[in-house]
């Protein structure tokens, strides 16, 4: 006798393929046995996602997406409306936390090799989605209509004008006006509450379909759908639902008591997640002192103001985020994990993480010619983890090294030739050291045993 | 022709032409989305000439206007501060305003109609930050050779009193000189060419 639950589900079954989704994706969908911490990541991307959402739909009920009135509908939301502080502080650290979280996300996928193939499409379609969320923050940031508000998208939206030719009439189509203004405000209101959402709704779908078709990699990197057992089920799988949904709600409960902490008690993360002159409403007549962008965007801002030309500078920070898109196409090692990898490759991924840390810092502050050369060095250090990454695909014979060192080497010494001017002589000498010994490590450090060589990989997973 | 064999390149041809068809329309169809997104009817009235009584202003006082949501500034400048920019100026990546970014009638040392009168778009051409109005010779914090002009507190670009970019700064073109002309002695009107001008 089926009970009337089993009978619903029977009758859904017929007319909707209900419990095959739970079992292509949960109950049946088998993940490697050895996740750790850093595959709480992805579940929680999703969770904040969520977050925003439900927030986003409270907050539209109350905010007013007009220049005139945006300003004191925020102050409103804060001061008037019944608990609206609470969602309002909640929309604004979740942006925060998604690209903490997503940032833990991506460097997981990097770190044990989960772009490589047979995953490079769901890390482009991760890209994507990378993407489409920095231009939802980035929209977003402009509702509050407070003054960084207003001159960070005055900054961003200027550099499309950068672009030959077309430059300026683009963004004045994007602006809706000769500046930033009521026609922005609102058009950026549009999209970040429906046209952008969507697709990011769509290419999470897609993003985890991907996933779910080739399977999940792990912390060793190894592929567990080599070894099955007779049924057909990896011997070193077991299933999502209920092992890694249990798992990830434990993440999610610990993730929102953080959360909760800085919503209640540092919403403003002293000026890092909300800046202090965000709280004047917009002045097109007096830019703050020092425009930087929120926190999560200034590594790459590091990288727009290293370069002193416009055009120039413009174009090194698309690469530093399109470069990310080829990552599978670059590091084409077979070995997966980190755990595998050569003493060198462990640096160059240190090295990588000091040196996203440092941009972000040094887009945050003023550029000083120190900070300016630091930032340029750190830079430089930025691209060369791809070039290493490339480097250490396979053996490289000592032409290839010679090569790489001559070409590399050559060509930051030759900007550094052209932008010197005098009396710089000795900040520049210094921080070329930075590139040089870089180089000149991983390059010659590749022909040691000890630092370049890779390390055997097992057959099955390890713990 | 038999009914039950396929004419595989009829075929093909109905399907890409369909293709070529349709996707030429649903480009079109792009057409009114991407035109609503321009400058609307009300924007650019909101964008129409301005007109400034420049009678009552001191020497190196500087007046803030706003023509098209960009701030315009207008500075009466002193004989002696007029008279500095003639001078042959090396650290001055632009000092001829060969690059397009003035009128014609500014292609000149004071980048004016009038050289006691500076008209500028307080637009800094790195990032479009609003550059401050420095006009104090050799303060402290912007070093013994500031001669008097604009410097930008985002990213130190700096720029003289006629608005040209110094060399090796973040800016790489003067600032912007807008189309303006005298109504009178005293009065400007701000976004439109002198009428002598060629357009």
């Amino acid at each position: 006798m089926k009970s009337l639950f089993e009978s619903l589900i029977g009758w859904i079954d017929a007319r909707f393929p209900l419990m095959q989704l739970w079992n292509d994706h949960l109950a049946k969908y088998y993940a490697p046995k050895n996740f750790n911490f850093w595959y709480f990541f992805g579940s929680l991307a999703l969770l904040v996602l969520v977050i925003q959402i439900v927030t986003g739909i409270f907050l539209t009920m109350h905010y007013k997406p007009d220049a005139e009135l945006a300003f004191a509908s925020l102050e409103y939301i804060r001061r008037d409306v019944p608990l609206g502080w609470l969602i309002q502080y909640m929309h604004s650290t979740g942006a925060s936390f998604f690209f903490i979280v997503v940032y833990l996300h991506m460097f997981r996928g990097i770190m044990y090799g989960s772009f490589k193939a047979p995953r490079e499409l769901i890390w482009l379609l991760g890209m994507f989605l990378y993407m489409t969320l920095m231009a939802e923050a980035f929209m977003g940031y402009l509702l509050p209509w407070g003054n960084m508000s207003y001159w960070g998208a005055q900054v961003i939206v200027n550099l499309f004008s950068t672009i030959p030719w077309v430059g300026p009439d683009i963004a004045i189509w994007l602006r809706g006006d000769f500046a930033i203004s009521d026609a922005t405000l609102t058009r950026f209101f549009a999209l970040h509450v429906s046209a952008i959402p969507l697709a990011l709704l769509a290419l999470v779908a897609l993003h985890i379909m991907a996933l779910h078709e080739v399977g999940s990699n792990n912390p060793d990197g190894i592929e567990i759908k080599e070894h099955k057992d007779a049924d057909g089920k990896p011997l070193d799988g077991v299933p999502f639902h209920p092992y890694y949904t249990v798992k990830d709600i434990w993440g999610s409960v610990a993730f929102l008591f953080l959360f909760a902490l800085v919503v209640f008690f540092a919403p403003e993360m002293g000026g890092y997640f909300l800046e202090p002159d965000n709280f004047t409403p917009a002045n097109p007549l007096l830019t703050p002192e020092h425009i930087v962008p929120v926190w999560y965007f200034t590594p790459f801002y590091s990288v727009l103001r290293a370069i002193p030309d416009p055009q120039f500078g413009a174009l090194a920070m698309l690469l530093s985020i399109l470069v990310l898109f080829f990552l599978p196409w670059i590091d084409r090692n077979p070995v997966r994990s980190v755990r595998y990898r050569s003493l060198l490759y462990k640096i160059n991924l240190g090295v990588f993480v000091v040196t996203f840390a440092a941009l972000g810092y040094l887009g945050f502050n003023p550029p000083t010619p120190l900070y300016s050369e630091l930032a340029l060095r750190f830079s430089e250090w930025y691209f060369l983890f791809f070039i290493a990454l490339w480097f250490f695909s396979r053996p490289r014979r000592n032409m290839e090294r010679l090569l790489t060192l001559v070409v590399v080497l050559g060509l930051i010494t030759l900007y550094d030739v052209v932008r010197m001017e005098p009396g710089q002589g000795m900040l520049v000498f210094l921080g070329w050291l930075m590139p040089a010994v870089f180089v000149a490590v991983m390059v010659f450090g590749s022909g040691i045993e000890k630092l370049g060589r890779d390390l055997p990989v097992p057959d099955r997973l390890t713990e | 022709m038999p009914d039950d064999t396929v004419d595989v390149g009829r075929r093909r041809f109905l399907t890409g032409s369909t293709a070529l068809v349709g996707g030429t329309g649903a480009a079109v169809a792009m057409w009114p989305f991407i035109a609503s997104m321009s400058p609307s009817a009300r924007a650019r009235t909101a964008g129409a000439p301005i007109e400034v009584d420049i009678g009552q202003m001191e020497w190196g006082q500087k007046i803030d206007l706003i023509w098209r949501k960009q701030p315009i500034w207008i500075i009466r400048r002193t004989p002696e501060m007029v008279a500095a920019l003639e001078a042959e100026a090396s650290y001055l990546r632009d000092p001829h305003s060969e690059q397009e970014q003035q009128p014609e009638f500014a292609r000149n040392s004071h980048r004016s109609l009038n050289p006691e009168f500076l008209v500028l778009v307080g637009i800094c051409t790195h990032l479009g930050c609003n550059p401050t109005y420095r006009p104090d010779a050799a303060p402290e914090d912007l070093g013994p050779e500031w001669q008097g002009g604009f410097f930008c507190a985002c990213h130190g670009s700096r720029f003289d009193l006629s608005g040209r970019v110094y060399d090796h700064v973040p800016a790489n073109a003067n600032l912007r000189v807008p189309p303006y002309r005298f109504v009178s002695d005293t009065r400007i009107l701000i976004g439109e060419m002198p009428e002598d001008a060629p357009a």
